[in-house]
């Protein structure tokens, strides 16, 4: 597995790097699109070809992400999820997944493993773990009552 | 790419013994109706054992880990034991993460 060294991409120098493609998907907050959703991700970023590994990171990190739309930032409703894939050049996937949802109260906490708000539906609290180690960097900017950005970085490395 | 549709089980019960394979996908979307049904088996066959086999699963997510720990936590108020079979190197990055691994048994053929 690929430590976290100083090396590793910040959000500073993707934003810095030129997008060489990109795709928008919107779609309603239906968990039947959690699969949907991280298909198409992966798909996308398979032109940089990476290793089933980092493909199945992206996979994962995207899953939890948009299942954090869904239970969460669209608790008793159903929202858009915009999700935004940009690969940039240095063989640099950035996937920004937004909602207008609920927004998180305190990020920090939220990103604690096995914290959850939502024990009693058997959600593990380990969602933001899960992008934190599978991607090169996850940056969470929200607000309450205005809505969530989940901003995955990663890097393929390659074969 | 296919899409694939979530994630089916089969189950065996035999001596006390469950065993449960899940098949597929697990993620928010297919746990939901899962953990229901293998709750059904559970509180029907009231096993002393079970089984969950992981070697046929493509994905998961931390989704399953809440099925993995609810289905555990279930199984042992009935004074049953618990444990995982054959989970895939994918399967066990996230397992690991959790820190699971300290606490619930796995059973590896050593293939």
């Amino acid at each position: 597995m690929k430590t976290k060294t100083e090396k590793s991409v910040t959000i500073k120098d993707v934003s810095s790097k030129k997008t060489v493609n990109e795709i928008k998907i919107k779609l309603p907050s239906l968990s039947v699109n959690e699969g949907v959703a991280r298909a198409v991700c992966a798909a996308f970023c398979a032109q940089l070809d990476p290793t089933s590994t980092e493909i199945a990171d992206v996979k994962c990190a995207v899953s939890e992400a948009v299942t954090n739309c869904i239970v969460h930032a669209y608790k008793d409703t159903v929202g858009i999820i915009y999700i935004t894939v940009r690969l940039c050049e240095g063989r640099i996937a950035r996937i920004d997944i937004r909602d207008r949802g609920c927004g998180i109260e305190d990020v920090t906490l939220a990103r604690q493993p096995l914290f959850t708000t939502d024990a009693e539906n058997e959600r593990s609290g380990m969602g933001f773990t899960v992008m934190e180690s599978f991607c090169d960097r996850v940056k969470v900017t929200s607000k309450s009552g205005v809505g969530t950005t989940v901003t995955l970085i990663k890097q393929f490395a390659g074969k | 790419m296919i899409i694939k549709k979530g994630c089916n089980f089969e189950s065996e019960y035999e001596d006390g013994t469950l065993r449960v394979s899940l098949i597929g996908e697990i993620d928010h979307h297919s746990a939901v109706s899962v953990r229901t049904a293998i709750d059904e088996k559970i509180y029907s066959l009231r096993p002393r054992k079970m089984i969950m086999d992981l070697s046929k699963i493509d994905f998961m997510d931390s989704s399953g880990l809440g099925l993995i720990m609810g289905r555990y936590a279930l199984i042992g108020k009935l004074g049953g034991d618990f444990c995982i079979s054959e989970p895939s190197d994918r399967v066990m990055r996230v397992f690991e993460l959790s820190g699971l691994g300290r606490i619930i048994k796995i059973e590896k053929s050593g293939k």
